[in-house]
């Protein structure tokens, strides 16, 4: 794509970092309000995506220098594995577990194993759908 | 120990061959593989004390309980006698192998793994007293045979071999599946043992005859029978060592098992009496007839296996009529089957292991250019001499006791009084005696042709000498047991055969010893059967003078009316049939299958909506109209429209997106966040997607689109539609189970510790499906990447057929 | 309300099978899709469509619209991305393989038979 947009990737820049932090919110917040790890995911594409129109393919590859099969990769073995460790506590394949923990800054917070399974989630969204997105972009 | 397990030791250890094979080069890979059979051989051995008393044993493991179906090991009398030939004569085959499978030039990993998946399944066969297992190992012992003869799979001839054996042995055998089926719905179980105790009651059961009929066929087809017989000829493409093993003394003996089997339950009827012994008689006739023909050694000793088990089968048939009659002339019958089957299988093994050694010497199996090679080769010549003598009925040879038997059986039938066998029954013995006359022919034929005469060295690609004492230990210890089983008849008898004869007529006999049979080689100047011995030898021997004279009388055989064109004639005739069915409406154009597809869907739908009277239309349970939602299904409605009408590629996926958007704000009005969000995003991305791959996208074409096709498509189109919106409003307006929902939504604070319930629906109750839907995207992810940067160039074609 | 979203999933049925049926190859992409929101509203009315508040809980409030069906249409609408995705590639490198979108043409020949 041959732009010279001034305005256009000003712009791209800064609404990519907010699009981004709503997609981090989006996600934390998934568990008690709408969002969660698919929506958040697809955010974050989204945001790429802006960025991608706004420059282009090699200068998002610089600026985000990740084999994004790589990253569908690490989601995926992260959500198995989360499902896979209650094994070791002797309870059923999948079993989640959450308590309520007094952290520093958060106050009263509740951790979730469900948020791990769903991190795995947001990565495989992000990973295969900017794969996607990369390979069709650079078809010649 | 359970020993139904050893069934399994073959294949157990055929895992450990490929290895053997490709890593221990210094020793020929037989020599692991005959320790299988040896160490059977001598274990099976320690149970002839127990079969002599008449006893059995019995062990099992349970397969599939719920349907009654286990491998059952079941070791009485009649399958110890085909446990020891399967393993003492597939010890002699291993060893013979060795010598004859060249370890550089073979693939011996391959040969071996299959050999030995052979002997389980055989094994299995002859065990099994569950039909279900029974059927499954008898099928194996197909694919088995399949695969060693199509072991030279580079020859043309080995390929159409293997492929004829398969294609009518699986059909017998699947013919005789529906016999199992039938005889366990009778009689309400699988096991042989409890079919036999209830005999009496299934002879007179509606199915009976069709029964017997189908299992008869899958007896007969493998068991080489005319006219089934076909593919055995064609098999003997395989190696030497598989013809000996499989096809003689073997798998071909499996249907002569099956019947000896079942005649318990099927000898009262004389449709049994009648087929087997018609059958089999004509197969003697038949194979010993075209046995002169041959020029092959090989085709000769295959179409004398084929009337020797023809000859074995008519026994059989014949031992049935002790159902019928207590009269001791047809008690000689069965325990003659089993006698002659042992016999067969010591003289034809050995015979064939002749035939392959002179053709590994000599380079050629045709007896035109084979002669004199008795001062070449005299171990071989002596063998091949004792074999044929048994085979054609002479003393001291173990084949002449079991064919003097034969003769007498076959005279005593025209004693019997039933079924028409008082007239008809004169046919037997002159069938059986012009038969024999013909086995001594074709017996003579084939040593005196080979060993006699001229060497023609001129003729011969090798140079012929004696072969290796390894390669002829094997058959000269069955010729050895050929004569050794001539002096000691009735020692066999004592320990192989009248248990063997107790188990086809457990009715007749309590305990082995009760069989009341003493073979004896001299019976007196008045027997009859002594005079047409004389009379075979005879005439025998003036056919085989005269062959030359009487040969071409083969030729008068028109060769469009053979079974083997009949066989190749329905072969083709069915390709071509199924290949124009398949045609009419395979047009290749998807449009034609989905069609098909769509049309079926809908009309079975909509006509089991209405049947079933599953219609239901509730207008209570409706929700309110909304305003909103109104407006929003306008808005759809239109992008619809655009999406089908739209000129452009752009107007259309821009279309795309709208009815994408609308959705998502249906999402919205019906109080479904999470979908709205992940709708939205996804819609952007998807449009951001299409434009992306806009310039690789060919322009919109409607490619000449017929009204015809436009209008049938439109039909199919409205009449989904039409299914689609009855199944919505009938689904939701009834209920028949209370919605799971309640339970997530009591349940979601304590036990999930969350508050958005779709969220957690995904993350925890239902995360298997989040699990693999993720599996899913990262595969499309992948394919895509490997669809367009991994992609093979064009010119680098992997056509795996090149 | 059930009945009008009833026929509204009728239209997009019935428009997306159209297109599908159509020669062109881009036809059938939009059909496919057309096709994935047809089933997900399809998904969505037959669960009902009464609750009046999101399936989020919040004190106070029991009348929750059915979590379940959301919970599928959400798998179901990230999943026909995916696919989208897969059969757009997989047309367009046809179309640059074999140099025509017509789907009467794009037929297999004889020697793979």
């Amino acid at each position: 794509m041959k732009t010279n947009d001034v305005i256009l990737q000003t712009t791209a820049k800064v609404v990519f970092f907010i699009i981004f932090l709503f997609s981090i919110h989006i996600f934390f917040a998934g568990h008690y309000a709408p969002g969660g790890g698919f929506v958040g995911g697809l955010l974050s594409t989204g945001a790429i995506i802006l960025l991608l129109l706004a420059f282009d393919l090699k200068t998002i590859q610089q600026i985000l220098p990740f084999n994004f099969t790589i990253v569908t990769a690490v989601g995926l073995l992260l959500a198995v594995a989360t499902a896979a460790g209650s094994i070791f506590f002797n309870v059923p394949f999948f079993t989640h577990t959450f308590d309520y923990f007094d952290l520093p800054l958060f106050g009263k917070t509740s951790l979730h194993t469900a948020m791990l399974f769903d991190s795995g989630v947001y990565l495989v969204v992000v990973g295969s759908a900017i794969t996607i997105i990369q390979s069709i972009g650079g078809d010649s | 120990m359970e020993f139904v397990l050893l069934i399994f030791l073959p294949v157990i250890f055929a895992l450990l061959i490929p290895f053997a094979y490709k890593y221990v080069k210094g020793i020929h890979t037989g020599w692991f593989v005959l320790l299988v059979p040896l160490v059977l051989f001598a274990y099976y051995l320690s149970f002839i004390p127990l079969t002599m008393d008449g006893g059995h044993a019995i062990s099992e493991i349970k397969w599939i309980p719920t349907l009654g179906i286990t491998f059952t090991s079941y070791i009485d009398g009649l399958s110890l006698l085909f446990t020891l030939l399967i393993t003492g004569i597939g010890s002699l085959v291993v060893l013979y192998s060795v010598f004859y499978m060249d370890r550089h030039k073979e693939d011996l990993g391959s040969f071996y793994v299959y050999l030995l998946i052979f002997m389980t399944a055989m094994l299995g066969v002859v065990q099994s007293d569950n039909t279900m297992t029974l059927y499954l190992f008898w099928e194996l012992t197909s694919i088995s045979s399949f695969l060693l003869i199509g072991f030279w799979y580079t020859k043309d001839r080995s390929r159409f071999g293997a492929l004829k054996s398969m294609m009518i042995t699986v059909f017998g055998g699947l013919m005789m599946l529906g016999g199992f089926i039938l005889l366990s719905i009778m009689g309400e179980t699988f096991s042989i043992r409890e079919l036999i105790a209830q005999a009496p009651e299934l002879v007179n059961q509606p199915y009976f005859t069709l029964a017997l009929v189908l299992l008869l066929l899958g007896a007969f087809t493998k068991s080489a029978q005319f006219p089934f017989y076909i593919w055995l000829p064609d098999a003997m493409e395989a190696p030497t060592p598989v013809s000996a093993y499989l096809h003689s003394a073997t798998m071909v003996k499996a249907g002569i098992y099956l019947v000896a089997r079942f005649t318990p339950i099927f000898g009262a009827s004389s449709t049994w009496i009648w087929l087997v012994t018609g059958i089999g008689l004509l197969t003697l006739f038949w194979g010993s007839f075209f046995a002169v023909k041959q020029t092959d050694l090989k085709a000769i000793l295959a179409f004398s296996t084929v009337s020797q088990l023809g000859l074995i089968m008519s026994l059989l048939g014949a031992g049935a009529i002790t159902y019928h009659t207590t009269q001791d002339i047809f008690t000689f019958a069965t325990y003659a089957a089993i006698f002659h089957l042992i016999n067969h299988a010591t003289f034809k093994g050995g015979l064939f292991m002749i035939a392959g050694i002179i053709d590994h010497e000599t380079g050629t199996r045709d007896i035109r250019k084979l002669g004199g090679l008795m001062s070449l080769m005299p171990i071989s010549f002596t063998v091949a001499l004792i074999g044929s003598l048994s085979m054609a009925g002479l003393p001291p040879f173990n084949g002449f006791l079991s064919k003097e038997m034969f003769l007498q059986s076959m005279l005593a039938i025209q004693h019997f009084e039933l079924y028409n066998f008082d007239t008809w029954g004169i046919l037997f013995p002159v069938i059986a005696w012009v038969a024999s006359v013909f086995t001594f022919t074709y017996s003579l034929y084939f040593v005196l042709k080979t060993f006699m005469g001229q060497v023609k060295t001129d003729q011969l690609p090798k140079k012929p000498h004696e072969a290796p004492m390894g390669m002829l230990a094997a058959p000269v210890m069955l010729a050895s047991l050929v004569i050794i089983i001539f002096f000691i008849p009735n020692l066999v008898g004592k320990w192989l055969i009248k248990p063997a004869v107790m188990a086809v007529q457990p009715t007749l006999y309590s305990s082995p010893s009760a069989v009341d049979i003493h073979v004896l080689a001299w019976h007196g100047f008045k027997s009859v059967e002594l005079w047409l011995t004389v009379a075979i030898v005879i005439l025998g021997t003036l056919l085989y003078v005269t062959i030359p004279k009487w040969q071409p009388l083969y030729r008068m055989q028109p060769a469009k009316l053979s079974l083997n064109e009949g066989y190749n004639a329905l072969m083709r005739g069915s390709e071509r049939g199924m290949n124009r069915l398949s045609r009419l409406y395979m047009t290749g154009i998807i449009r034609t299958y989905l069609l098909y597809m769509f049309a079926f869907l809908s009309v079975t739908v909509i006509a089991l909506l209405f049947i079933k009277d599953a219609f239901v239309f509730d207008m209570n349970s409706f929700a309110a109209i909304s305003v909103y939602a109104v407006l929003n299904g306008l808005i759809l409605l239109l992008s619809i429209g655009f999406v089908v009408f739209a000129k452009s590629r752009l107007a259309a996926i821009i279309a795309l997106g709208g009815v994408g958007y609308s959705v998502a704000l249906f999402f919205v009005i019906f109080k479904a966040p999470d979908l709205a969000l992940t709708q939205l995003v996804i819609e952007t991305v998807s449009v951001a997607l299409f434009l992306l791959a806009f310039k690789h996208l060919p322009a919109l074409n409607n490619h000449g689109e017929t009204t015809k096709n436009k209008v049938v498509n439109l039909i199919i189109s409205l009449s989904v539609g039409v299914m689609v919106t009855l199944v919505a409003l009938s689904s939701h307006s009834q209920k028949l189970i209370p919605s799971i929902s309640q339970y997530y939504k009591d349940t979601v604070a304590t036990k999930a510790g969350g508050g958005n319930i779709v969220n957690v629906i995904l993350v925890d109750y239902r995360g298997f499906d989040t699990l693999f839907e993720i599996a899913v995207l990262a595969i499309a992810g992948i394919s895509v990447l490997g669809m367009i940067r991994l992609r093979v160039s064009r010119k680098e074609t992997t056509d795996e057929n090149e | 309300m059930e009945l009008i979203l009833s026929v509204l999933i009728g239209v997009l049925f019935t428009a997306a099978v159209y297109l599908i049926l159509s020669r062109s190859l881009l036809k059938v992409i939009l059909g496919t899709g057309l096709l994935s929101h047809g089933a997900h509203l399809l998904l969505l009315t037959m669960g009902g469509l009464e609750g009046s508040a999101p399936p989020v809980l919040i004190d106070g409030v029991s009348d929750f619209a059915d979590p379940l069906p959301q919970a599928l249409i959400l798998t179901a609408i990230v999943i026909s991305f995916g696919v989208t995705a897969v059969m757009l590639v997989m047309a367009y490198r046809m179309y640059a393989v074999h140099k025509t979108d017509n789907m009467n043409e794009l037929r297999g020949n004889d020697e793979h038979d």
